[in-house]
């Protein structure tokens, strides 16, 4: 970065340079350099990267792209087009309604970061670079060219503040820094995009069926990585592939237009989520998925009390365990100290019904405390639920619960006859065990989203969001503060316990260990609230991709091994320092979290 | 004095002219050995400005916190319309008094409108069921919210920015739009504290219209300020609070002219001052023509010329 020391010197004069790149090729050169190279990227996926098939995904086939070589001709398709767009190439406008260069940048830094990743990996696992074939070297030197000429792409340079002649040297090393942090900003800053033009409603909601489609099958990608390699490669991807799209303001565009048509959208999303079963062949994945929803679901029964209440609840999987024990001890399991066997609308209602109790009774008394006092109980609530569970075996305590052994042998639910313990073939498709529990599991996800949509938009949900901007303020505005937080509490509590009914079904046993306060699997209290606040608190969308990814990382990257909270923790504080609003912001709390920013007056419903 | 305006847009929580709506009486308020209100009575009537000013300190929030429920009094009670307040102060604001704050208060990160619609909590009923069911009846509740919510904004001139975020208002739209948030409970007494404080010439001039607007809809409006000129201007009464205690109360003339309140606000006068008569005279003389250039309620604040001791 020795160009910036040039940069600071020449605003000394302020003339109108023109605008240059972060290195020093001539524009036009780079440009053509970012689109040649991604081409021959895309081109070179099609070489051998390797001489064995040692290395996961088989990298050594001709003409048939493999494993992380898909990845990134995806990316290096990507990066084409946007170069392409940005030459301003007839019918490729609508790619790059915010400007091309900054999304030209991160698409081939993306499939750069790829490209290197899968080269350097391919040299680890086998031992030195002698294992990469030609196209290995071709793939790293075309991403490398790709790359430099993107950053060789012209863009508008910050005007530096100008020195305090008293500055020690401490001081204008900051300030140099400062400056130079603020060009790589806008290195890759986008323009704000030109509005969507008006379609024909069919058109909308086409694309929308487009964007679910193209969700549906990197989520469908995502889950199904088989090693490691491919699934960093994946997070790679994806994320630079992401926010390529959102320098393009291709996403800004698609939010305002499901903005548009919000039901469609959620109904389209879950229609899509429902698809999901069919992908796969084996029951493998279903696995995850269903796992992926039960714990999603809490997090966006958590949202209610966090995002929208602002109630800090640090032991809310205990609400999950209420629910979880009450089907377990209705459900006819062996274990169960009662013999009953409830139908399955009956155990959902149990479930529901004690969570809720216990919400009330656990929110009664501290709901008067504001802040990390709530906190603070609702931690030791969370413990004590699973302390006081580990105890009523029989002999410390009540033989309720069977102790550190829990309710065992769950058996499976059937649902006006239909078995979701057995394989079912529909259309063709086999429907194994964990996709019937998805299905079941996804009613159970759309009656949660129904509920935090309409009670977050209406005189209640209002109330909830007051209280948590200026709690005094809201008493003075006649909000009965005490009793609409217990609203949000309970309503919280029993959203959990409805998730937790399914759960003790899918899971066969419920034990205390399975609600801890901070595990390595989620759900545990602190992944739960980690999800909300990852994917964006106050969000519909947030909490769910929060709890997709925190699912699947720890799941996926098992060579992390005893390092795996340690990176997680690492990931948080940098995710919190760089983007507290979340990766799904709210639009009140982006606002809320850059006020520097220009960001616009008007708040406007955008994001289902 | 009894207000001449014609009552033609009645607000919904307003009653008959005349009739006592708040009613202090012996209010006094400790906290540990510090007595910050001792036995302040106060009335207001419907239709009535009343003002409420005293030194830094002398007790007036304190004295307003007691009236909204934010502190139970010590002694003394306070009665709205005839029935003593509860402690809570959102049942305070459900019983019809509302208030705002002299460090602007709003949910910032609320829109304009939802700031209002939150106001209009206690007058609306829909509960969570009722939210999640989405029946005809939330519909019509929600809609009825919304056009109350949106007249209030028109009222107060807020409108057309009923999609921004509270946050992103200027100053002085930011204390109207608290205005607009506590006029939405419908209240029958409204509590100003300092609305014009940090505010410019024309925007407090912009504040006293609005204020006499509400009054003239029927609601009766207690303020607190610190800026004279306002308060002499808008008020048909004043009361002055000094270190706790009610000094004087009474039309602004009076109050104006008494030798306390000078004392208590500037220090005592020397003896024999030959420059704090020409003074008082001057500033006086200077206030009543301000206010006789102003309004109507300059025929009220005239007769205070005969003040020059």
């Amino acid at each position: 970065m020795t160009t910036q020391t040039t940069a600071s010197t020449t605003a000394a004069a302020p003339a109108a340079t023109t605008p240059t790149g972060l290195i020093g090729i001539p524009p036009h050169i780079g440009r053509a350099l970012a689109t040649g190279g991604s081409v021959l990227a895309v081109i070179s996926t099609f070489l051998a990267w390797t001489w064995t098939s040692a290395f996961p995904g088989n990298l050594t086939v001709y003409g048939y792209p493999g494993g992380l070589q898909v990845l990134v001709l995806v990316g290096g398709a990507l990066a084409t087009l946007f170069a392409l767009a940005s030459y301003g190439v007839k019918g490729l406008g609508w790619l790059t309604p915010a400007g091309a260069d900054a999304a030209v940048k991160y698409a081939t830094l993306g499939t750069f970061a790829t490209a290197w990743y899968t080269v350097l990996a391919i040299s680890f696992d086998l031992g030195g670079l002698v294992n990469l074939e030609p196209g290995g070297y071709v793939v790293a030197a075309a991403t490398l060219i790709a790359l430099l000429g993107a950053l060789a792409l012209p863009f508008e340079r910050p005007e530096p503040d100008p020195f305090d002649p008293d500055d020690t040297g401490w001081e204008r090393f900051k300030h140099n820094t400062g400056h130079n942090l603020a060009i790589l900003r806008a290195a890759f800053a986008a323009g704000s995009p030109r509005p969507v033009r008006a379609l024909p409603s069919y058109a909308e909601i086409l694309i929308i069926v487009a964007v679910l489609a193209l969700a549906l099958v990197v989520f469908t990608y995502g889950i199904g990585t088989e090693y490691d390699e491919l699934f960093v490669g994946f997070l790679i991807t994806a994320g630079f592939g992401f926010s390529a799209l959102h320098r393009s303001g291709l996403i800004t565009q698609a939010s305002q237009i499901t903005a548009r048509h919000q039901n469609i959208t959620v109904c389209g999303a879950f229609i899509a989520a429902a698809c999901f079963p069919f992908t796969q062949t084996d029951d493998q994945y279903a696995t995850l998925g269903v796992y992926i929803l039960i714990f999603a679901t809490v997090a966006l029964g958590l949202n209610i009390v966090v995002g929208l209440a602002g109630l800090l609840d640090l032991g809310y999987v205990a609400f999950l365990g209420v629910g979880a024990y009450a089907a377990a001890l209705v459900s006819g399991s062996p274990s169960s100290p009662f013999g009953v066997h409830f139908p399955f609308w009956a155990a959902v209602l149990v479930g529901a019904v004690a969570s809720l109790v216990f919400g009330v009774l656990i929110g009664a008394p501290t709901l008067r405390l504001r802040g990390d006092y709530l906190a603070i109980v609702t931690l030791g609530f969370g413990e004590i639920f699973r302390i006081a569970v580990n105890n009523t075996d029989g002999t410390s305590g009540p033989d309720l619960t069977n102790g550190s052994n829990g309710i065992a042998s769950i058996p499976d639910l059937k649902i006006l006859g239909f078995d979701l313990g057995v394989q079912h073939e529909i259309a063709g498709f086999t429907i194994g065990r964990f996709a019937n529990y998805f299905f079941l599991m996804l009613l159970i996800t759309a009656v949660v989203v129904l509920v935090f949509r309409r009670s977050g938009d209406s005189r209640i949900g209002r109330a909830w969001v007051a209280i948590r901007e200026d709690e005094t303020a809201a008493l003075a505005m006649g909000i009965n503060g005490f009793r609409v937080k217990l609203i949000a509490f309970a309503v919280g509590a029993t959203l959990a316990g409805l998730a937790g009914t399914v759960q003790a079904h899918v899971t066969y046993t419920v034990t205390p260990e399975q609600y801890l306060f901070a595990g390595t699997t989620p759900p545990n209290s602190a992944f739960l609230l980690a999800a909300v606040v990852l994917g964006g608190m106050g969000t519909i969308a947030g909490p769910l991709i929060g709890a997709a990814l925190l699912f699947l990382i720890p799941n996926k990257l098992q060579f992390l091994g005893d390092f795996q909270l340690l990176a997680f923790g690492i990931a948080l504080v940098l995710l919190m320092r760089f983007r507290p609003e979340g990766l799904i912001p709210n639009r009140r709390r982006q606002l809320e979290f850059h006020e520097e920013d220009d960001a616009p007056a008007v708040l406007s419903k955008t994001g289902a | 004095m009894t207000t001449d305006t014609t009552t033609k847009d009645t607000a919904p929580g307003a009653s008959a002219p005349g009739t006592t709506v708040l009613d202090a009486r012996g209010v006094t308020m400790r906290f540990g050995g510090l007595t910050a209100v001792r036995d302040v009575d106060l009335t207001v009537s419907s239709g009535e400005i009343v003002g409420l000013i005293g030194p830094n300190g002398a007790g007036k929030t304190t004295f307003f916190n007691c009236l909204t429920g934010l502190y139970v009094p010590t002694e003394g009670e306070v009665r709205y319309k005839g029935k003593v307040l509860p402690p809570k102060s959102f049942k305070v604001t459900a019983a019809g008094i509302a208030r705002t704050f002299q460090n602007i208060r709003l949910f910032a990160n609320m829109t304009v409108l939802e700031n209002v619609l939150v106001g209009r909590h206690t007058r609306t009923k829909e509960g969570f069921w009722s939210a999640v069911l989405r029946g005809p009846g939330f519909h019509k509740a929600e809609a009825a919210s919304r056009e109350r919510a949106t007249e209030l904004l028109e009222f107060v001139g807020l409108a057309a920015k009923a999609d921004h975020l509270a946050r992103n208002l200027p100053y002085g739209e930011q204390r109207k739009l608290e205005i607009a948030r506590a006029l939405a409970s419908e209240p029958g007494l409204l509590l100003l504290d300092e609305p014009t404080a940090g505010m410019n010439p024309q925007e407090t001039r912009a504040a006293e219209e609005l204020i006499f607007a509400i009054r003239d809809q029927g609601t009766a409006v207690l303020v607190i300020e610190h800026d004279m000129r306002f308060i002499f201007n808008l008020c048909d009464r004043v009361a002055v609070l000094v270190q706790g205690q009610k000094l004087i109360e009474g039309d602004p003339a009076t109050v104006q002219g008494d030798e306390r309140v000078i004392a208590a606000y500037i220090g005592e006068p020397l003896e024999n001052d030959p420059g704090a008569a020409e003074a008082a005279e001057v500033e006086a003389a200077e206030a009543a023509a301000e206010a006789e250039a102003e309004d109507e309620a300059a025929t009220d604040a005239a007769p205070g010329k005969e003040n020059d001791r």
